[in-house]
């Protein structure tokens, strides 16, 4: 298998108050392959949503290096950024948050489209097929975020991600915000992409019944540091991790 | 039920706001259209002296009575007002556009700049304004121009203050994040998002502040640091005005009774403006 993401060594510090310093990520490295959903668990503060927020080019890494199909993105900017982001999306936590309140969906999921420079009447129709293909009808794209419920809010952000056809989407707790129907239908929808697209995800979550369902491998992650990792039955059945005994335990009361 | 109650209470404050803000509107409008229209309005030339009907009392032919040169003092409030209304207006747009501008930048890239931008704004906040802006515009040797000068240069970092927390409120929701991944650089990211979700706040503080900029403005004509007699301007009008002020008490009257309504009228605006657009007023959103 060939990876599409290697991340090496990769650190995060942090300063509290410019004195005392602490990892927020602690030489971590994985590799995700391409088409492999791979899930990311662990506690809030255990430096998920800053993984992400390194992949993205969101923040800065301390140390390490992310590579994305053998080039190494660890600090890229400007123009190679923004051609980074045409292979790497996001899903983030809050639906309605993600989208700007002054603007329509439409004008959200097209965004990336009209940054590329493409035709308005093209931006339209290809934000339509994505809505479709993301379960909303085509009026949504004319709603503001406040309009839409928390699940079909979330749909139009994995139409958003999608706009540019990428290789590989960071769900950051996607699915936290929603309730469990809702839940369930997201995480169809993305599996159905999944398999459509041959996709590769970063699944971040805190929820290890989801993980155990939808990913092909899983990393328990700690204060900044990988514990453990291994398919989700492995993790979840037989745990050898001292932090991921107490995680499941908390989670089976 | 209870919900319907508030929800329809909601509805009859917003309505009420609304209500006030179009009657508002309609009175400053009424007031700018009098001040770009003053030459053509005044009745008689507000700068023609006839000295034989010097100081007459407000009456038929001189609404608001006559000055010591035996010009018409209503004339004179109307030009006065031309020049007091419209170089405050120039000073709020040009404070609010140059202080927004600055503000977001340093909310958006924040480090040094936001650090040395933001220590320069306190240093101008811990000075007394007013007496600042004395110092300024006497360098300057007075005329209208240079106290809007003066004044713009104390006046920016107010903007600039709420223009950056604003920003930087804005900066935390994953919408910009979001806006990022979809490959905005960040002028794009300035222009289609942070600005248009901050400029409620700004329009507020600027609507609020015109009051403030035309005392001080006033103030400034009235110490002879602004606009400088022969030229018509409230704050000047009352300064000549003051040494008859216990004989002739009209002359002071007229020009400080018109500073009264408009700043009146304009802070009225601005908190009716802040009020319609608090988020709490309005019901759907």
């Amino acid at each position: 298998m060939v990876p599409i993401l290697e991340v090496d060594n990769l650190t995060k510090k942090f300063s509290l108050h410019g004195k005392k310093e602490f990892y927020g990520v602690d030489h971590v490295s994985f590799s995700l392959y391409k088409g492999e959903i791979l899930g990311l668990v662990g506690e809030s503060g255990s430096g998920k949503s800053t993984i992400a927020r390194l992949i993205t080019r969101l923040t800065d890494a301390t140390e390490g290096t992310i590579e994305l199909d053998g080039v190494d993105i660890t600090h890229c900017r400007g123009k190679a950024q923004r051609e980074l982001y045409k292979k790497i999306q996001m899903v983030f936590q809050t639906p309605v948050g993600s989208f700007d309140p002054r603007k329509t969906l439409g004008n959200g999921i097209g965004e990336s489209l009209k940054n590329q420079g493409m035709p308005a009447e093209e931006i339209r129709r290809k934000v339509v097929s994505l809505l479709t293909e993301c379960g909303l009808s085509e009026d949504f794209a004319d709603r503001y975020p406040h309009e839409v419920s928390g699940g079909q809010c979330q749909r139009a952000a994995i139409a958003r991600s999608l706009a540019c056809d990428p290789q590989l989407i960071i769900l950051d707790e996607a699915t936290s915000a929603l309730d469990v129907t809702v839940q369930k239908q997201v995480m169809e929808l993305l599996k159905k992409l999944h398999d459509e697209k041959n996709l590769s995800y970063l699944f971040i979550c805190h929820n290890l019944a989801l993980v155990q369902q939808f990913c092909d491998r899983v990393l328990v992650l700690c204060d900044g540091k990988i514990m453990e990792s291994g398919t989700p039955d492995q993790i979840i059945g037989n745990p050898q991790a001292e932090y991921t005994k107490k995680l499941i335990n908390a989670v089976f009361i | 039920m209870t919900q319907e109650i508030t929800v329809r209470a909601k509805k009859v404050k917003k309505d009420h706001v609304k209500a006030r803000l179009i009657v508002l509107s309609i009175l400053v409008g009424i007031l700018l259209l009098a001040a770009i229209f003053a030459r053509q309005i005044c009745p008689y030339d507000p700068y023609a002296q006839d000295l034989s009907i010097s100081m007459q009392p407000p009456g038929p032919g001189h609404i608001m009575g006559t000055d010591e040169f035996g010009r018409d003092m209503f004339s004179r409030v109307l030009i006065g007002g031309r020049t007091s209304i419209l170089s405050t207006l120039a000073l709020v747009l040009i404070i609010s556009i140059f202080g927004t501008f600055i503000g977001v930048l340093c909310g958006t890239f924040g480090g040094f700049l936001d650090s040395l931008v933001m220590r320069i704004a306190d240093f101008f906040l811990a000075f007394p304004g007013l007496v600042f802006a004395m110092a300024v515009a006497a360098l300057f040797s007075g005329g209208i121009i240079n106290a809007v000068i003066a004044l713009a240069l104390i006046s920016w970092p107010k903007y600039s203050r709420v223009a950056r927390s604003q920003t930087l409120a804005n900066m935390e929701n994953s919408y910009i994040k979001a806006a990022r991944l979809s490959g905005d650089n960040s002028a794009q990211l300035i222009f289609r998002h942070i600005l248009p979700n901050i400029l409620g706040p700004v329009l507020v503080t600027a609507m609020l502040d015109i009051g403030t900029m035309m005392m001080e403005l006033a103030g400034l004509s009235f110490l002879n640091l602004g606009a400088q007699p022969p030229v018509a301007e409230w704050g000047n009008m009352m300064s000549t005005g003051r040494s008859m002020l216990q004989i002739y008490p009209w002359i002071v009257m007229s020009p400080g009774i018109a500073i009264f309504i408009t700043v009146s009228l304009f802070n009225l605006l601005g908190d009716t403006v802040r009020d319609y657009m608090d988020p709490k007023n309005s019901h759907s959103r």
